[in-house]
């Protein structure tokens, strides 16, 4: 009688245990879902394919840009800049907020409508809010003798493409 | 004898489709009345009984209450405008324009629209200040008023998804500059920005996500929270009253006793 109690206590403990190893098996089980659910989230909500202009962007002709000239083009974002040194390319994009500067050929200055933010030609920063200067776009000559932009390829400012 | 309105009411009431409709029987006592509010699905979120000086202006200004009136009608001009409105990059400016010049009653809805989105902001901050500068966020009531700051962000971000809606110059650029915000959270500023516009510019994916989130996301979480923070103000012992906090009426009876 005495060891039918005592299996009987052990059946008892054991029988939480199943509880206790049943609710861990359950909450491991809504764990790993919730982190498959997590991923599959995100990876559905990152466009695999993007319907957007590409980054390489063909500027045409280098005559077509006088000396001492500072061309925005409003549908790229992008600033085709003939200086003494040679051609380069800066990004009109304001790094403050995103805003589309603009070429003030009175000033000689690069400025943002959206908050102020001042740059030079070479894309320095005069004053802020912004927080960085303007970068400088990767440019070379195409086979064809055009000016082409890499958007998506920020470059070491001073880096002149000559022709 | 002609019957009054009460008795046809009360006739009525008595009839068994209303019965089957409305289980709270047939009497006006106060249990009755109780029983109305309690046994309603949309009025048993709220306290069966209020104690009178709550329900004067001075108590609460109703701001609470107008800040869901204006909800109701933006969600019912909303609907209304959604039948109109494609959110595709060719249309969408058009279709404000016909909104506004060709739809019939469309320059009404879109202005009701827009006139109760800029109420409900004020509103919300309104009854914000005054829920703060009565003591109403104190214990017990800290929880609801944190349900409320939530609300009060849901309200800010469906005004922000909304504004980019009539994909205007001023709509384009706020959103590039807002979104642009979501940039400066460290490390994964740019990921936020991306998966909140679908891209890397507002864009067309910018604009679908926007209109979803404008119009079915941020909404149902609205109802959600707006339904925990009515049903709170009864957990929370009603409407916060002054002179009826445990708080007082212990120090109200301990003065009594000194005397």
């Amino acid at each position: 009688m005495a060891d039918e109690k005592k299996t009987v206590g052990t059946e008892t403990v054991s029988d939480l245990n199943r509880r206790q190893f049943f609710a861990k098996l359950g909450l491991g089980s809504i764990g790993i879902a919730a982190a498959g659910t997590t991923v599959f989230a995100y990876q559905f909500l990152s466009p695999n394919v993007l319907y957007e202009p590409s980054p390489i962007i063909n500027a045409g002709k280098p005559e077509s840009f006088p000396m001492d000239s500072v061309t925005l083009d409003v549908n790229s974002g992008i600033y085709i800049i003939h200086s003494k040194e040679g051609f380069f390319s800066l990004s009109a994009v304001c790094t403050h907020l995103g805003c589309l500067t603009a070429w003030k050929p009175d000033l000689g200055i690069i400025a943002c409508p959206c908050h102020g933010s001042k740059f030079k030609q070479d894309g320095d920063k005069i004053e802020g809010p912004a927080p960085k200067p303007l970068p400088w776009k990767r440019m070379w000559i195409s086979e064809d003798g055009d000016l082409m932009v890499d958007r998506s390829t920020d470059i070491r400012s001073m880096q002149f493409v000559r022709v | 004898m002609a019957k009054t309105v009460d008795q046809y009411f009360d006739e009525l009431r008595s009839t068994r489709v209303w019965r089957s409709v409305f289980r709270s029987g047939t009497g006006s006592s106060t249990l009755h009345r109780a029983l109305a509010i309690q046994q309603n699905v949309f009025l048993h979120l709220f306290s069966t009984k209020v104690r009178k000086r709550m329900l004067s202006i001075s108590a609460t200004w109703y701001l609470g209450t107008l800040t869901l009136g204006t909800f109701l009608i933006l969600v019912a001009t909303g609907v209304l405008l959604m039948l109109y409105y494609h959110p595709s990059v060719p249309q969408a400016y058009a279709d404000t324009k016909d909104l506004q010049f060709v739809v019939s009653s469309g320059l009404f809805l879109r202005n009701l629209h827009r006139w109760s989105a800029h109420a409900m902001v004020f509103l919300v901050f309104a009854h914000m200040f005054k829920v703060f500068y009565r003591g109403a966020y104190r214990p017990p009531r800290e929880f609801n008023w944190v349900i409320g700051i939530v609300l009060l962000l849901i309200t800010l971000l469906l005004s922000y998804t909304g504004y980019l809606l009539p994909w205007d110059q001023l709509a384009y650029w706020a959103i590039t500059v807002g979104s642009n915000i979501a940039s400066a959270v460290p490390v994964v500023g740019s990921k936020i920005h991306f998966l909140l516009l679908g891209g890397n510019a507002v864009n067309a994916n910018a604009l679908l996500r926007f209109y979803v989130l404008h119009c079915m996301i941020l909404p149902v979480a609205a109802v959600f929270f707006i339904a925990i923070h009515f049903w709170r103000i009864r957990k929370d012992g009603g409407l916060y009253s002054h002179q009826s906090e445990p708080a007082t009426l212990r120090a109200r009876a301990a003065r009594q006793e000194a005397r």
